[in-house]
């Protein structure tokens, strides 16, 4: 059953950057790709071979696996439609959120490891604007935590319901807001970073991996999708109430991880990306939004 | 018991200077082993018995006795960790100092590894002494033995400043401590710290702490009591730098963690105030390593944000004591006795892999090296490691202690009132900026010292170090993984050391989940592993059907490119720097390219850093100071009727007093 899960999850991924590729495509009047083109990206990338620059050391090979490796472990740790996770224990967000900061580490030394100027550019960013985002995620956490009395994802999930009392309802969207945002801060999407951007001086996550190629962009590009539906997979338990019966949960997890994908594509389709040095600032207000949840959670429990 | 063989152990060390030099080093490290294999066999001893302390008592003959050697768990604990340390230390030693053997006199060796032994005995005795004099003999002998160690390298003007700076440092910390002892002495009649629990039973216990707290905090490193820290680790040599920041620093804590043990009352204050120092160490002291040149110094300053963790851990600790919350009081000491441990590793390692660098390149300066991982790459995987671990990524050993930390503040939140929760709150936001500070501090270290090209010749021209460096790196890193992965063992004795030294009582629930949770982490650091070892050799197997061809790095379609094009350390802290100057010293000097500049010729970039600590509590007193004592000066004017002048005013001055006192 629980296994279950994890065969959602990969599911959700398969299809997700194909919705957000379609929405993109309708909203700019084209005809677009088909919706498993990611997927048929990923078959090419496969069967190519691989050109490695030669200022890279075994780092640049490694790297790709070791990422991919902390996501698919992360994916153990997420509850899928407010079922246990495989792995459940008290603080396994940490655990969680440790482990997908490993797999950063490794993207940006590999980006190091190629020498070139643009890539150490983006790896600074990607590691500054992670950096800056990680608080959001705890202090977030930390709300839960409070408000529920539990400390692991799946008892936090199984446990928070969004009721009609007021206050419930504006944590409930406040904490909405935030995990959407740490999803696409995450996932380097608009507005804090443009995957298709075509200039390396502008590009984040993109210009990192941009001497990959081969089997190592493919294990990259899947990692990513995965990361995708991990987050939608936490926005579908964090929505939907546990009680209800098991159907439901799995049609709606299916429904919120649709709905998760058309939103970033609308957003990208009509919203510009944010100005570089603006980042920083955008981030850090992302925290402040987690903090008035925080405050909200403290009003509620009547210790304010 | 064995403690003859100790007393003998400590004096043979003055053998040294009669040895002739070819056995010096063997002799040292004969001596420390057997030293390591007698204390580990005490510390064997107490951690199996039902017994809290073990004594060890020797006198000769009747007539001398030596002062009263005290082991408890928390004694043992320490005894463990310096023990893994110096051990190793001196291993990496004979490489590191082996280029010195021809431009060095043999008696600055025999110093140096006379310096070296005793900073080993010494730190033994302090953590097994209880009495305040005795104490306070080794405490002095430990900083001596360790200025000896640092000014290594005399003749270089900076380090013989840097050292001096540090004695002086040091003794303001001794000072502290004698006052705080006579204190003790005056109230209590005994100058112990078992006298301690006397004295603060029943008067205000804060002020006293906060004395003992100066003074193990100067040594501990805590901001603002630090500024000895970034200057004497980068100017000792890189084994010295390893001990003293893996073990050496730790010693404070270790007095605070003893003084803690008597405390009785104020103990939310108290924790609040460690808490609060411990925050800003770990945040600030991680924010200053960004922006370092110097390898060395960036590591330096990476001690004083692990002091921070540490801190944060036995500050929420005594939080949760004092108020009743046996959990976080048990996670947040716990958490904290561990990462002593697990810096005390992934430090040493990281200085030993900084010292092989500096060894093989001749330069600590990160934008001048690059591209090392193809010249020395068991150096460069050991650094990753270290790395890793200290940024407390799984399944690496920091990740545990840290893990326990956050544990015991999630675990806390629901139960506390608005206090507590605002302080836990603070707490996790500053401990993951840490942790996210840290991966963007080492990605900048790992990635500039070893990855992409050489930036300069040195280099270029730079090769593995050998056997001897290498080996006790070896060591640490399999302690490193062994507590990363099999971390619940270590815990239990950590958790059975904490309930029992601090007397929490009562059924800690805690205690078996957290031990489950741990076992579950080391199920995933194992899968983990598994999993990147089955993707690697599919992975293998893949490529070896396709086509693989090398080529240059992608230049954006500019194919002249040069290792002086990549991006260097300074750039790659900038960003941050722009964010974080408004805290830090980081400072700019280059001339803007006016309008009219229609051919601009060759100019100049500087960046520097500066301490602000340094700066405004340290330099800038001591030269309003100085400008003071200048005008005063006026008065020595070098001619003896002058002199003579002054001593007829004082006689004067004192028989007017004298004479208005008669009346």
């Amino acid at each position: 059953m629980k296994f279950a899960g994890i065969f959602l999850i990969i599911m959700a991924a398969a299809i997700f950057p194909g919705i957000i590729l379609r929405v993109k495509s309708i909203a700019g009047g084209r005809k677009g790709p088909g919706i498993f083109q990611p997927l048929k990206d990923i078959r090419v990338l496969l069967m190519k071979g691989s050109v490695f620059s030669q200022t890279t050391s075994f780092i640049f090979q490694i790297a790709p696996t070791i990422a991919l490796a902390t996501v698919v472990i992360a994916i153990l740790l997420v509850p899928v439609a407010n079922q246990d996770a495989v792995f459940a224990f008290e603080g396994d967000f940490v655990f969680f959120a440790y482990l997908l900061a490993l797999g950063k580490f490794f993207t940006i030394i590999s980006a190091l490891d190629t020498g070139s100027a643009f890539e150490g550019m983006g790896a600074n960013r990607e590691a500054l604007f992670s950096m800056l985002i990680e608080p959001a995620f705890f202090i977030l956490l930390a709300t839960f935590a409070m408000f529920t009395g539990y400390t692991s994802f799946s008892d936090i999930m199984t446990h928070f319901h969004i009721t009609d009392n007021h206050y419930v309802m504006i944590f409930s969207i406040l904490g909405f807001y935030v995990l959407i945002q740490i999803a696409m801060i995450e996932n380097s999407r608009v507005p804090v970073d443009d995957p298709k951007t075509h200039l390396e001086l502008t590009m984040i996550h993109e210009v990192i991996i941009l001497d990959n190629s081969g089997f190592d962009k493919a294990l990259i590009h899947i990692g990513t999708f995965l990361k995708f539906s991990i987050y939608g997979a936490l926005i579908s338990s964090y929505l939907v109430p546990a009680g209800w019966n098991i159907g439901a949960q799995v049609a709606l997890f299916i429904g919120i991880q649709v709905f998760f994908a058309t939103i970033i594509g609308y957003l990208e389709s009509f919203r510009a990306r944010n100005k570089m040095v603006k980042n920083s600032q955008y981030i850090l207000t992302v925290s402040a939004i987690a903090i008035i949840a925080f405050v909200i959670v403290l009003i509620l429990t009547n210790k304010l | 018991m064995d403690a003859p063989v100790f007393i003998v152990f400590l004096f043979s060390s003055f053998l040294l200077f009669i040895l002739p030099r070819a056995v010096k080093y063997n002799f040292t490290l004969l001596l420390i082993s057997s030293s390591t294999v007698l204390t580990s066999i005490w510390c064997f001893e107490i951690f199996n018995t039902a017994e809290e302390v073990l004594n060890i008592r020797y006198s000769i003959a009747g007539l001398f006795d030596f002062p009263l050697l005290t082991i408890d768990r928390l004694s043992a604990f320490f005894i463990v960790v310096i023990n893994i340390t110096v051990f190793t230390g001196i291993l990496f030693a004979k490489g590191y100092l082996e280029p010195y053997q021809n431009t060095k006199r043999q008696l600055s060796f025999t110093i140096h590894y006379f310096a070296y032994l005793w900073l080993y005995f010494s730190m033994l005795l302090v953590v097994m002494l209880r009495d305040g004099f005795a104490f306070l003999i080794n405490w002095e002998l430990m900083s001596l033995s360790s200025f000896l160690l640092v000014i290594f390298d005399a003749e270089d003007r900076s380090t013989l400043k840097t050292g001096i700076n540090y004695l002086i440092q040091m003794h303001v910390g001794f000072a502290m401590l004698l006052i705080a002892f006579l204190i003790t002495e005056k109230a209590t009649g005994t100058m112990s710290f078992d006298a301690l629990t006397q004295y603060f039973s029943g008067r205000p216990n804060i002020l006293l702490f906060l004395l003992f707290f100066i003074g193990f905090g100067i040594k501990a490193g805590f901001i603002p009591m630090h500024t000895w820290l970034p200057e004497a680790h980068p100017a000792a040599p890189s084994h010295v730098s390893g001990v003293m920041s893996g073990v050496m620093i730790k010693m404070g804590i270790y007095g605070l963690l003893r003084v803690l043990l008597s405390v009785q009352s104020d103990l939310l204050w108290i924790g609040t105030i460690i808490l609060a120092v411990s925050l800003i160490s770990g945040i600030l002291g991680v924010m200053t390593a960004i922006i370092q040149h110097d390898l060395k110094r960036l590591l330096a300053y990476h001690s004083i944000e692990n002091i921070g963790i540490i801190g944060i851990g036995i500050g929420l600790g005594i939080i949760g004591k004092a108020t009743g919350n046996n959990g976080l009081a048990l996670l947040g000491l716990s958490g904290g006795l561990l990462h002593v441990l697990n810096h005390s590793l992934f430090k040493s390692l990281l200085f030993y892999g900084a010292g092989s660098v500096y060894r093989a390149a001749h330069t600590r300066t990160i934008d001048h090296l690059g591209g090392l991982i193809k010249k020395m790459p068991y150096t460069a995987v050991f650094f990753l490691i270290g790395s890793l671990a200290i940024c407390g990524l799984p399944p690496f050993n920091g990740f545990i202690s840290e893990y326990l930390i956050y544990l015991g503040m999630f675990k806390s939140l629901s139960g506390a009132n608005l206090y507590q929760i605002i302080t836990i709150l603070f707490s996790i936001i500053g401990l993951t900026l840490i942790g996210g500070l840290a991966v963007f501090c080492f990605t900048k270290a790992f990635g500039m010292v070893f990855l992409g090209q050489h930036r300069s010749a040195n280099a270029q021209n730079a090769v593995e170090s050998g056997k001897g460096m290498l080996v006790p790196q070896v060591i640490i890193i399999v302690l490193i993984l062994m507590i990363g992965l099999g971390s619940s063992l270590f815990v239990k004795p950590i958790f059975k050391l904490i309930t029992e030294v601090f007397h929490l009582k009562g059924d800690i629930p805690v205690t078996l989940t957290s031990i489950n949770s741990l076992q579950q982490i080391s199920i995933l650091g194992g899968m983990f592993i598994l999993l990147i070892v089955a993707i690697l050799i599919y992975r293998r197997i893949h490529l070896r059907t396709k086509v693989i061809s090398y080529g240059p790095t992608w230049g954006c379609g500019y194919t002249a490119g040069s290792h002086k094009q990549q991006y260097t350390a300074t750039s790659y802290a900038d960003n941050f720097g722009y964010l974080a100057n408004p805290v830090m010293g980081n400072r700019k000097v280059f001339r803007n390219i006016e309008a009219n500049d229609i051919f601009p010729g060759k100019r100049k970039f500087l960046t520097h850093n500066f301490d602000v600590f340094k700066r405004y509590m340290i330099d800038n007193p001591i030269t309003v100071m100085q400008e003071l004592l200048k005008k005063i000066a006026i008065m020595q004017t070098g001619q003896i009727q002058h002199y003579i002048l002054y001593a007829f005013v004082f006689m004067l001055i004192v028989f007017i007093l004298t004479f208005f006192k008669a009346i």
